[in-house]
């Protein structure tokens, strides 16, 4: 028979809390992107305001995991949740820094010319998309949903060489357009790091699932 | 991560097969199997009455001292057949220490050390003395009692006792040493001394070690046995079953869920 713990309680806390941190981690990636596709430099305030809870939850977040590590010496699927959450709160700390660098980008952006985007539009889809899914999959311990995330990041690479590809052109015709270029590359290169950091949030979702550890690893799926 | 149960190459000293024990007709262990492996600490962890007392009991045959108590199958110790082998031969190779700290109440420190030896026939002082200082030594004990050797044991703390009963212990040079819940009656320093003696004395000989605490079993054992209701539910390496345990029921009982 299974006993329910008041253990569980903590654990379903940590959880929670997890997904308070990652949901404002998407909505920083969105608000911080409509800075650059709709040129609107008032969402910057926003993105900033979080930032700073998403940074106060990162503190949290190390505190709970330690406190329970200490005060519960967890075993088998216990410890590979927190050692799996003491890992997604570091990624989702970063995540939130990447959508701070998009947003002031953008910002520099909003008041210059218009510049072509290249696939970003693209990126910002397949990269929330990502990040959505590994949360809901860590949230439900979705292995398949997991694998699925980790599939995807193939596919934010290859548009971001591509957006490097278009824009390398575009400077090399019209050196006017070389600081705007540059600083379209630096954004397809943070919506690229989202992808990664998703892209270890699914891996850590597996590792916590199965105790399966595929990081590094040429078969990930 | 190892996926297999056991991937350790190490020789194994004693391996018990189809083991079935019990107490006046009522059945307590349940076909169990294990191999104890040469110089390692091996942890049996389970609930109350699944039956790990039972089983290290076997292995020096003390639990068929119990009145109406049965035991068949097989235990073979470096090969031999420990059932068929003369008991107190046995126990030689095989010793054994208990929960409570029982050191011979009427002797002193030396001759509760040295007791074991003496039962074997040793007379000569001076080897004893030598074997008196080598095993309070392995046993961590030596600098706190060399001064006072003649002191009755029952005089030291629990833990010195306990620690007394482990050199007396290793005294007769086994190749197992059981211990059943040797720190239950010691407080957490006590404890400590037992575990740190422990991974000392793995080097020389193999440990099966019963314990309710599972963090114990955690810092002390390379292999983990889980028993449940007399049946061995899972064995292996202690990292992997702390880590990802294979079978729900280990999950339950590590992580306190088993109700």
């Amino acid at each position: 028979m299974t006993m329910k713990r008041h253990f569980d309680a903590d654990l379903d806390d940590l959880r929670g809390r997890l997904l308070r941190m990652g949901s404002l981690c998407e909505e920083m990636v969105h608000y911080a992107v409509k800075v650059v596709v709709e040129r609107d430099d008032g969402h910057l305030a926003a993105v900033e305001e979080w930032e700073r809870q998403v940074n106060a939850m990162h503190i949290e977040i190390d505190d709970v995991c330690l406190r329970l590590l200490a005060l519960r010496q967890p075993a088998a699927g216990d410890l590979r949740l927190i050692a799996a959450a003491l890992k997604i709160n570091s990624d989702l700390e970063r995540v939130a820094d990447q959508a701070v660098n998009v947003a002031e980008t953008g910002v520099y952006l909003c008041r210059e010319p218009q510049i072509k985007l290249g696939d970003i539009p693209r990126m910002v889809e397949v990269a929330a998309g990502m990040l959505k899914d590994a949360l809901d999959a860590f949230a439900r311990g979705d292995v398949e949903l997991a694998r699925e995330v980790i599939k995807r990041d193939d596919e934010e690479d290859r548009l971001k060489s591509q957006t490097f590809n278009e824009l390398v052109h575009l400077m090399q015709r019209d050196a006017s357009a070389i600081q705007r270029g540059m600083d379209i590359i630096l954004i397809a290169r943070n919506l690229e790091r989202i992808a990664d950091h998703a892209t270890n949030i699914a891996e850590d979702v597996i590792f916590m699932a199965l105790g399966k550890d595929i990081r590094h690893s040429a078969e990930k799926i | 991560m190892a996926e297999a149960l056991v991937t350790s190459a190490a020789k194994v000293v004693m391996s018990v097969r189809g083991l079935r024990a019990g107490y006046g007709g009522a059945s307590v262990l349940k076909s169990v199997n294990l191999d104890v492996r040469e110089k390692t600490v091996t942890a049996i962890i389970g609930p109350s009455g699944c039956g790990k007392s039972t089983l290290i009991r076997c292995l020096n045959r003390m639990h068929e001292a119990v009145p109406g108590a049965t035991c068949e199958g097989e235990i073979l110790l470096g090969g031999r057949d420990a059932l068929a082998l003369d008991p107190v031969l046995l126990r030689r190779e095989v010793g054994m220490v208990f929960q409570r700290p029982n050191p011979f109440p009427t002797m002193s420190i030396a001759q509760n050390a040295a007791a074991g030896l003496v039962l074997n026939g040793a007379r000569d002082r001076a080897a004893l003395a030598e074997a008196v200082e080598k095993s309070l030594r392995r046993a961590a004990l030596w600098d706190e009692v060399k001064d006072k050797l003649d002191a009755p044991g029952a005089s030291l703390s629990g833990g010195q006792q306990q620690r007394l009963c482990i050199a007396r212990a290793l005294a007769v040079e086994p190749r197992v040493l059981l211990l059943d819940e040797p720190c239950s009656a010691l407080d957490p320093i006590a404890t400590a001394r037992i575990e740190e003696l422990l991974l000392e004395i793995k080097d020389q000989l193999t440990v099966v070690i019963v314990t309710h605490n599972m963090q114990q079993a955690a810092r002390v054992s390379e292999y983990t046995a889980f028993m449940l209701l007399g049946e061995m539910v899972e064995y292996g390496e202690t990292r992997r079953l702390f880590t990802k345990p294979a079978d729900k029921r280990t999950e339950d009982y590590i992580t306190g869920r088993f109700g």
